[in-house]
């Protein structure tokens, strides 16, 4: 799933000065899976904002709403009357939820009030990791069901790097947590599998052309457009 | 027989929109004498099933590889009910339903006419010949144009040869089909009680 | 030997073909447009190193890059490696530079991963990683062996090149490590040279495995060895440098002799006795010193263990 992260609570109150009529808009897919912008965060989120307001003594008119999922436009319209009293909308889906709404209803201004940030598992309750580099040519059939794109922070094909110790990466997480090789998880998962000589194939430079390096891809479905 | 109208037989254009090439006639085709395909028929209530009905009271000869399954329409069909026909041995699959314009259903078999170009193009994807699946239209008055669909259909997979995905022991496939299909599938009520081809 | 033997005839080429055991060092260009530093590293290095590596923005840290400083060096009398990182180039710019590279003299190329961008001085830069390391080496012999560009594009003239591989013998998976020198060899590595080496055993094991496939005789291993200065030195490899194994006796070693002159006399002794002890594994073809910002303890050392005069080859 898409996970993002809610970003300062001074950035975003930044991006409510000069307005006095702020919607709040959640969404009630990936953003809430990951507890951070479902219906129960927007109005936590517009609760914060009109306390912070208060403060300051700002008039300001603060509410909340949730779509299902505020990427496709037929959930939209469940929201569109609340969406079209407020000038500003602060979105806490996701990046592709936030652009949905500025499209839908532009040229309103819809902002980010989070930061997107991977297509991450959660590996256990309240705790998710990057998995897929959305890459456009998955190989992992060939690398033990892990991604060498995204989980390798060089994206080698060929690894590990000379940095791998104990398993880990020689780059640790902003937090200062390490990070595990993932070439180290290939490996091992490898030889479980009984597939060592995987490990040994000179893989070919990768076609980055199909990622988003590219261009901004599209995908149609011809056999599901209406007749 | 009087003239065979084009849209009966006309190759119709796949998902993509572009026409696919005519399959070949029935004189281009090896005759495989001795081959006796399975076809099974996807008709649809209004025209294509009347239409059966109507070469049966007509007393028109048609072959007896034809298994009918009724619809309420051709747009009921789905890719899977294809690909499930051809998986339980038929050796060909056609939809036949109303003329483009007269569905009763509006769009229903311009629905059927998109799926059935989609899984040509799945065909091909597994090494199949996508000619052992066909769309065809025709009004309920079109009795004679049934009939030749049938014959041109039953020798074009005779041609083909049998269906390489599943051998089959005798007539087996619409029987499978039939019940894969359920309440999908309308009573098989044809008007007339004389088997096809006799 | 004729020149059409050898790949691209250089002196480190000719010295390793010839059965020699080979010396390397290492200069670390400036941080600055100061074109002095390499000149005088040069004058240091000059009849005491067969070639020299020229860093490529090691550490992630950006310095003169490795091609101008690697000419200013050969302008300067001295050999040198250059080398190349996937961290800061895709492959259009990794051939264009190698062209480029080939044009103006140089001859021996080190194709390496590169250290991550968060270790050095701009973590928010975007990291290429085009390619990896192996990419590298089979794109620049196809581009000298086969005169063809990564797309398949004929070249008129194709590169003269040495190519050259890093290894880090005590990186994990332990296992792993002489099989991943393989898919190097097999991409087309030549030569290779390792990370530091402190842990002689563990680098003795490594070279067991190494020749229990044969590697040593279809590519030249070059040992690396870093002389240490003192004691601060030691500790800030064993702990923050990737991949580094260094035995608390060796850190014990230096931290029992004074600071300053005789702890670098003791850095330089027990570099010695090291390059003796590696010269003696099967295998080794060669030691690749790497005197990081001390490049002046390479002649002393280089002398102290016996390794003079270079050799002088056609």
């Amino acid at each position: 799933m898409i996970t993002a992260e809610r970003k300062p609570f001074d950035e975003i109150y930044a991006m409510t000065e000069g307005h006095d009529k702020v919607l709040v808009a959640g969404c009630d897919t990936c953003v809430a899976v990951c507890l951070t912008g479902g219906e129960k965060e927007a109005e936590i989120l517009a609760a914060e904002l009109r306390i912070k307001a208060k403060q300051d003594g700002r008039d300001v008119q603060i509410e909340h709403t949730a779509a299902i999922r505020q990427c496709e436009w037929e959930y939209l319209d469940a929201i569109a009357a609340k969406v079209e009293e407020h000038p500003l909308v602060l979105s806490l889906a996701c990046g592709i939820g936030i652009q949905s709404m500025a499209e839908k209803f532009a040229p309103r201004l819809v902002m980010p009030a989070v930061n997107t940030n991977m297509l991450g598992m959660p590996q256990e309750h309240a705790v998710w990791l990057e998995r897929c580099g959305a890459c456009g040519e998955c190989v992992i059939g060939d690398t033990a069901g892990i991604c060498p794109v995204v989980r390798c922070s060089k994206s080698l094909m060929n690894g590990p790097c000379g940095g791998s110790h104990d398993g880990k990466c020689e780059v640790t997480t902003p937090e200062k947590e390490d990070i595990d090789c993932a070439w180290a998880l290939i490996w091992d998962r490898l030889k479980a599998q009984g597939r060592e000589e995987l490990m040994l194939v000179n893989r070919p430079p990768k076609d980055w052309s199909k990622s988003s390096s590219g261009g901004p891809r599209k995908m149609v479905r011809e056999e599901a457009k209406p007749v | 027989m009087a003239d065979e109208p084009t849209t009966a037989a006309a190759a119709p254009a796949d998902a993509a929109g572009t026409a696919a090439q005519a399959p070949p006639t029935p004189a281009e085709l090896p005759a495989n004498e001795g081959f006796e395909p399975e076809i099974i028929v996807f008709a649809c209530h209004y025209c294509a099933y009347a239409a059966a009905d109507l070469a049966g009271s007509m007393r028109l000869q048609y072959p007896s590889n034809i298994r009918m399954i009724k619809l309420p329409c051709t747009g009921k069909l789905e890719v899977i009910h294809l690909l499930r026909a051809l998986e339980a041995g038929a050796d060909g699959v056609y939809a036949a339903g109303c003329l483009e314009g007269e569905c009763h259903y509006l769009k229903g078999n311009l629905w059927a006419k998109k799926r059935v170009g989609y899984v040509k193009k799945l065909l091909e994807e597994i090494g199949v010949d996508p000619g052992r699946v066909e769309m065809y239209n025709m009004s309920s008055a079109m009795g004679p144009q049934f009939a030749e669909t049938a014959r041109e259909f039953t020798a074009r997979i005779r041609g083909l040869g049998p269906n390489p995905v599943r051998p089959r022991d005798g007539f087996t496939a619409h029987e499978v089909v039939v019940k894969q299909m359920g309440d999908l599938a309308l009573p098989d009520d044809s008007a007339s009680d004389t088997p096809p081809g006799s | 030997m004729s020149a059409t033997q050898y790949k691209a005839g250089s002196n480190l080429e000719k010295i390793l073909s010839e059965g020699k055991f080979a010396v390397t060092g290492e200069c670390g260009p400036p941080k600055s447009a100061d074109g002095t530093v390499i000149e005088e590293k040069a004058k240091i290095l000059k009849g005491f190193v067969d070639a020299v590596n020229i860093t490529d923005n090691q550490t992630a840290v950006v310095r003169v890059c490795s091609m101008a400083s690697g000419i200013q060096a050969q302008q300067n009398g001295l050999e040198a490696i250059m080398q190349m990182t996937c961290r800061d180039r895709n492959r259009l710019a990794m051939q264009a530079d190698i062209l480029g590279a080939s044009v103006l003299g140089i001859k021996n190329i080190l194709c390496l991963t590169g250290d991550h961008m968060s270790f050095g001085n701009h973590p928010e830069a975007k990291g290429v990683h085009d390619l990896d390391a192996i990419n590298l080496i089979k794109m620049y012999k196809d581009m000298r062996d086969e005169k063809k560009l990564q797309c398949g594009d004929e070249m008129d003239v194709a590169p003269a090149l040495y190519i050259g591989c890093a290894e880090n013998p005590f990186g994990d998976p332990f296992e792993f490590r002489a099989l991943r020198l393989k898919k190097k060899v097999e991409a087309g590595a030549d030569f290779m040279q390792t990370q530091c080496i402190f842990n002689i055993p563990k680098f003795k094991k490594w070279m067991e495995e190494v020749r229990a496939i044969g590697l040593h005789k279809e590519i030249k291993i070059l040992a690396g060895l870093t002389p240490l200065k003192g004691v601060g030195a030691a500790k800030y490899m064993k702990n923050f440098v990737p991949g580094m194994d260094v035995p608390q006796e060796i850190v014990d070693r230096m931290a029992s002799v004074e600071k300053g002159p005789p702890a670098q006399a003791e850095g330089k002794k027990l570099a010695v006795e090291m390059i003796k002890e590696i010269a003696e594994i099967e295998g080794v073809a060669g030691v690749h010193l790497m005197a990081v910002e001390w490049e002046i303890a390479v002649p002393e050392i280089v002398e102290m263990a016996g390794l003079l005069p270079r050799p002088a080859v056609a």
